[in-house]
């Protein structure tokens, strides 16, 4: 369970959804960036907050089919860890001017970039879902998250029949998107 | 309500589940309406971001349930890099630790102004001529010599004590610079006590050298010098010896020569001096240091008080060349040097007793 997987196994396990291998790998590298922030003035929420966006930039870049490994994993992890982490450290005024490293790394600025534009995006619709209340929010996430269909959202809230769920469902996506965009 | 069933109908051709007849109408209402792909469009990013946010919430979960099974703890502790013990007591402790010291500096500045300290300006490096506390005692002991008596009655300022020997039978001594300094009167004194008046013939601030001859009728000759300067250099680890007067009494002490160069203040070379280890006092500057068979290698000048046991005595060579540059018109009578060594093969002790009535102490006066 503890071992390393391998780059390759990473990539493949990713493709096919493989739970154990994500443990696999999420298990291997965590010590490597804890050791990087917790010596840079973070802590170790820190360190899981910046790992995680890491794993997450690197399964979303795997699933989306254009993970070109010009280096070893190992390295390219530490490098968007470190990359987010400088990052990070700069917005909180808490960036002394240089960083203790631990490792190699490579220039990941595009990469790190590109992921925090869609994390703000998934800030805003979080928040808006939030905002929404219920039961637009269940509606909202039981149809464009969870693929029900509008007939067993129909039952599970008791509408009497489809058309008014569908109606429900319309005013809420309207206003969810008002939230959304307000922001 | 038309809102309503457009956003159904374009919901359902995204998810392609409008039938062949349907997707002609939708087709054919595409190309009439050119907003309506636009419309497709943001509402296809929209879902898909409600799609993918909702993905992200799921790994996030996943991931988090990953973490769970590490002890972060231990991780945390072994992965620190730990800053020596004395880094984690000033970082934890830097403001206390700066009062403290600040105090500290303080009370050692306080101390040292108070004890007068800073008066004396050459820290580490003391000059080795004695003050006399008790002026009126040494006053006293003069007064009962007869030949200076007359002279020395309204002496009442501060007395200096060194050591000065003599280079020729008919009185002519040596001493340091530093002990005849400002001096208004100097006199020697020899083992038995008889005091002799001098006159200053000769200084060189630089070596720390002077030159005094005897002015005074009762002085008889001396005899022939025992010694014989060194022209010259001295090597290290040379058994090496010196007589002075420290205190009242004369006093021998032997040791060896350290270093062939001494240094000052500032820490510079200097290639004027020996650097000698042997123990002397305040009153042995001017003193003679003699090497194992008899020849007068240096002069007795410093000690340091930044190195133990670290003295200093000024170069036989300097002291030979301070003689020939006496101006002739200074020298009120023959200055002739001795260059038979006749104490070369004597123990030590013999070499004492036959040195000792060539040893003085210099005492002087100042207003």
């Amino acid at each position: 369970m503890n071992n390393i997987p391998t780059d390759n196994e990473v990539i493949l396990g990713i493709l096919n959804n493989s739970e154990s291998v994500l443990k696999r790998l999420y298990l291997a590298y965590f010590p490597m960036v804890m050791q990087l922030i917790i010596n840079n003035n973070g802590d170790e929420d820190d360190a899981k907050d910046i790992y995680q966006e890491a794993i997450i930039i690197v399964y979303n870049k795997i699933k989306a089919g254009d993970f070109e490994l010009s280096s070893k994993l190992k390295t390219y992890i530490y490098s968007i860890c470190r990359r987010l982490w400088l990052k990070r450290l700069s917005q909180i005024n808490r960036y002394g001017g240089d960083i203790k490293d631990f490792q190699e790394y490579l220039v990941v600025e595009d990469d790190a970039e590109n992921h925090s534009e869609r994390d703000l995006q998934f800030t805003k619709m979080g928040s808006a879902l939030l905002l929404l209340g219920e039961p637009c929010k269940t509606i909202i996430e039981e149809f464009y998250i969870n693929n029900k269909s509008m007939q067993d959202i129909c039952e599970a809230f008791g509408y009497t029949n489809a058309d008014n769920a569908k109606t429900q469902k319309y005013k809420c996506l309207q206003r969810l998107k008002k939230l959304f965009f307000q922001q | 309500m038309v809102e309503h069933k457009l956003l159904e109908l374009i919901e359902r051709y995204l998810n392609g589940e409008l039938n062949s007849e349907e997707l002609a109408r939708f087709e054919l209402l595409r190309q009439e309406n050119t907003d309506l792909n636009e419309r497709i469009q943001a509402h296809k990013q929209f879902t898909d971001t409600i799609k993918q946010y909702g993905e992200r919430i799921e790994l996030e979960k996943r991931l988090n349930a990953f973490h769970q099974e590490i002890d972060v703890h231990a991780l945390k502790e072994e992965l620190t890099v730990h800053p020596m013990w004395f880094v984690k007591l000033w970082r934890n402790h830097h403001s206390k630790i700066s009062v403290a010291a600040s105090i500290a500096i303080f009370a050692v500045l306080m101390t040292l102004i108070v004890s007068g300290y800073f008066n004396n300006r050459e820290t580490n490096y003391v000059q080795l001529k004695g003050q006399v506390a008790q002026i009126q005692k040494t006053v006293n002991g003069l007064k009962t010599h007869n030949s200076i008596s007359h002279t020395n009655n309204n002496l009442k300022t501060s007395n200096f004590r060194g050591t000065g020997f003599a280079i020729s039978s008919n009185g002519y001594i040596v001493t340091n610079y530093h002990v005849i300094n400002n001096a208004d009167s100097v006199y020697i004194e020899n083992a038995n006590g008889k005091s002799y008046r001098t006159k200053v013939v000769y200084t060189e601030p630089e070596t720390d050298i002077a030159i005094l001859a005897v002015d005074d009728t009762a002085f008889k000759s001396l005899g022939n010098v025992p010694f014989n300067i060194k022209k010259g250099e001295s090597e290290i680890a040379e058994n090496v010896y010196t007589i002075g007067y420290p205190r009242e009494a004369i006093v021998f002490n032997t040791g060896y020569l350290s270093a062939t160069t001494g240094f000052t203040n500032d820490n510079a070379l200097d290639s004027t001096s020996y650097q000698v280890s042997l123990q002397v006092n305040p009153g042995n500057s001017g003193g003679p240091l003699i090497d194992s068979r008899g020849n007068l290698i240096g002069v007795i000048s410093a000690k340091s008080t930044r190195m133990e046991g670290a003295h200093f005595a000024i170069k036989s060579s300097y002291l030979l060349k301070a003689i020939q540059d006496i101006p002739s018109d200074s020298l009120s009578k023959p200055l002739n040097l001795n260059s038979r060594n006749t104490l070369a093969g004597l123990s030590q002790k013999q070499q004492f007793k036959k040195l000792k009535d060539f040893v003085f102490m210099v005492k002087v006066f100042k207003q």
